[in-house]
């Protein structure tokens, strides 16, 4: 996983509550072997609909999306983690995200961020109005500012992460490694918890 | 005198290997379970060279990409979906982890055979890649659905990071369902009123009468659908209904064991005053048969009810969502639910494929004719090879429905089971979002009894009016 530190690069905004894993990627794609990439597979059913902003000129080499509530709902696929990741995506910044997709996307290297609804849609209406404008996110500092060189909508917000998460994304490392590492520790843990509970 | 817990605290502090100063809790696994779309992680473990770490707790069956028109891998039509389902036999062999594959009479749905084989149990964390792993919750389990990075850490170490510990809520139904009213419509009555997002990383517990006289199958129906009102698990208290229904299941404790588990699980019940980051209390009573009408789950209304107006919605945002799942659902404001038209019907998947669920719908068909394409999927070979020995497979044949082999089915649409573009189609599935069941697919989400009404009359129907004679 590459690590994560500040990204600077061009947010698209996308206008849709409760975008679902299923529009993320629709189903019937989750059999296509990881290797083979997701990029083209994002928002699949959607992405050719007229005013849809993902293939738009201006959007090109976004990193960044500013989403509306419950983005990422629905199953745990983390093939809607891939895609976006795969489509060149480090950062969604929504006022809520699906339970599953959030932890989902901190495993790919994608960092989910929740910013109040009002400042969500600010960014929005500012990205919209000024297409391909960036935003910086600090995941150090926990800041997204933005939009940059435009004089609209700009303010410096700050976001919560858990620790533990922000230390394995710096690092660019997965917990396996870090769990690994307690083998000790979990294997006195089973041997209390098998003789409370032997039937287990 | 220590705090008075929750079921959820109680098996949460079970289960906590290390609690880190930041709140990051390392949490042992009690079960896993696999399924046919888990090949990922286990790439994973052979690309760092990891053994399964603990197999004797590890089960899995084929469910999402086997066909239900044969119960063994020729049938499955595309080769990739026989690799994946051919790759996981093999995954089993080479790690050793308990399998039920094709051909075996306990392969089905493994949300429904984790119950069935007793593999679920109160007080126990289980974990699944598959976000309908809630439904465990139904026996006085933690049980939630993972990705698949957190599948290959369960692999290689049987624990998991959970980044904190969820918030809770309690959800209360109070008094008794109607005569009609099923579990599904309880849960359908639950996601309208607090919506899809009303339970965001929460931990539900189902509480209240209405929970208590609920049969297991029935609570299982409620857990499932959680995950649709966002939250990360649902969960029952373990009781005499609990008990009674794991008993002489082929992996639950057995003789004295059994005696000492039972005991302990009698303890699990929130204690008197245990705390909840949010409540809810909804009044059984007042809960009719349901039906969604859009494309989320809590598009959800009473069958008596109509479509809503978009005009009539708050902000202009709501207006705009509410006028694009009419649009795709090719319905209009005000329009009555009983008059929606249903073109299809699908009986099965995790959230109603079970016995229970299969009598309900048959008591439904009986001496009546299906007039639309109808599917009964049961669950499990062991819920089909017992709705068949009920005779109840005959009273699907004889209303016309297709009567087909275990799996997910129409229920994921990655099989072939597909509903075509602008198809109605009754489902007793739990998702019924934009081509879910195929591109252009319009799935109104209802009960099994429902979906066996809107079968016999073409529409959504009132169910409580065929049990009453009409029609
Ligand atoms: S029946 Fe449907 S919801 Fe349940 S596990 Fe299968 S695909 Fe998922």
């Amino acid at each position: 996983m590459e690590p994560f530190s500040t990204v600077d690069a061009k947010a698209m905004p996308l206008d849709m509550t409760n975008v679902d894993t299923d529009q993320l990627v629709p189903a019937r794609y989750l059999w296509r072997p990881r290797q083979d990439g997701y990029a083209e597979i994002l928002f699949h059913d959607l992405r050719s609909e007229p005013g849809f902003p993902l293939d738009a000129p201006a959007h090109k080499g976004a990193a960044i999306m500013v989403a509306d509530r419950n983005f990422g709902c629905g199953s745990s696929r983390e093939h809607a983690a891939w895609a976006l990741v795969d489509s060149g995506f480090r950062v969604v910044i929504a006022p809520s995200f699906g339970d599953i997709f959030y932890s989902n996307s901190f495993k790919n290297g994608l960092l989910p961020i929740v910013l109040p609804e009002a400042r969500c849609a600010e960014l929005r209406a500012a990205l919209a109005r000024n297409p391909g404008a960036h935003l910086v996110v600090d995941l150090p500092a926990q800041t997204v500012t933005g939009p940059v060189g435009v004089n609209d909508g700009f303010s410096v917000d700050s976001f919560a992460v858990d620790p533990l998460r922000k230390e394995l994304l710096i690092a660019g490392q997965d917990e396996t490694g870090l769990t690994l590492s307690l083998a000790d520790t979990i294997k006195g843990f089973v041997a209390g918890y098998a003789e409370a509970m032997p039937w287990v | 005198m220590s705090a008075p817990q929750s079921l959820f605290d109680k098996i949460w502090a079970r289960h906590a290997v290390v609690t880190r100063p930041d709140g990051a809790v390392l949490l042992l696994v009690g079960r896993h379970l696999l399924h046919d779309g888990s090949g990922a992680a286990f790439r994973f473990l052979a690309e760092r060279k990891l053994p399964l770490h603990d197999r004797r707790h590890t089960f899995g069956t084929p469910d999402h990409y086997v066909s239900t028109a044969g119960n063994d891998l020729a049938s499955i039509s595309e080769a990739f979906r026989r690799d994946l389902v051919a790759g996981m036999a093999e995954n089993a062999r080479k790690h050793g982890f308990t399998h039920f594959g094709l051909g075996d009479p306990r392969q089905g749905i493994i949300h429904v055979i984790g119950p069935e084989q007793g593999i679920t149990l109160p007080g126990i964390t289980m974990v699944c890649g598959d976000s309908h792993t809630s439904s465990h919750g139904a026996l006085g389990a933690l049980a939630f659905g993972i990705g698949a990075s957190e599948v290959a850490h369960v692999l290689a170490t049987q624990t998991l990071w959970q980044s904190r510990k969820p918030q809770s809520m309690r959800i209360s139904v109070e008094g008794k369902l109607g005569a009609g009213v099923t579990p599904k419509d309880a849960i359908l009555a639950i996601i309208a009123r607090i919506g899809t997002a009303g339970g965001t990383g929460k931990v539900i517990e189902y509480a209240g009468p209405v929970f208590r006289d609920m049969s297991i199958e029935g609570r299982l129906s409620v857990c499932n659908m959680s995950i649709e009102a966002g939250a990360r698990a649902g969960m029952v208290a373990p009781d005499e209904t609990t008990f009674a229904y794991l008993k002489g299941r082929p992996y639950a404790p057995q003789g004295a064991m059994w005696d000492r588990a039972v005991a302990f699980w009698r303890t699990l019940p929130s204690d008197p005053g245990a705390a909840f980051d949010a409540e809810v209390t909804l009044d059984g009573s007042a809960i009719e048969p349901m039906a969604t009408w859009g494309t989320s789950p809590e598009h959800a209304t009473a069958v008596t009810g109509a479509v809503p107006d978009p005009a009539a919605a708050p902000t202009a945002e709501r207006r705009e969502a509410l006028a694009a799942a009419l649009h795709y659902m090719g319905l209009s404001p005000g329009m009555r639910i009983d008059e929606i038209p249903i073109n299809r019907v699908f009986i099965g998947s995790c959230t109603n494929s079970r016995i229970e669920d299969l009598r309900a719908a048959a008591a439904v068909l009986k001496g009546r004719k299906a007039k639309v394409q109808a599917w009964a999927v049961p669950g499990s070979g062991l819920v089909k090879r017992q709705a068949e020995r009920e005779g109840l497979d005959q009273v699907f044949k004889d209303a016309g429905f297709e009567w087909r082999e275990p799996g997910c089915s129409m229920c994921a649409g990655v099989n072939g089971d597909l509903v075509d573009p602008g198809v109605h189609c009754a489902s007793t599935s739990n998702r019924n979002f934009v081509g879910r069941q195929g591109p252009g697919a319009r799935t109104h989400l209802m009960s099994p009894t429902m979906a066996a009404a809107a079968a016999v009359t073409g529409h959504i129907t009132d169910v409580r009016r065929l049990m009453a004679g009409e029609a």
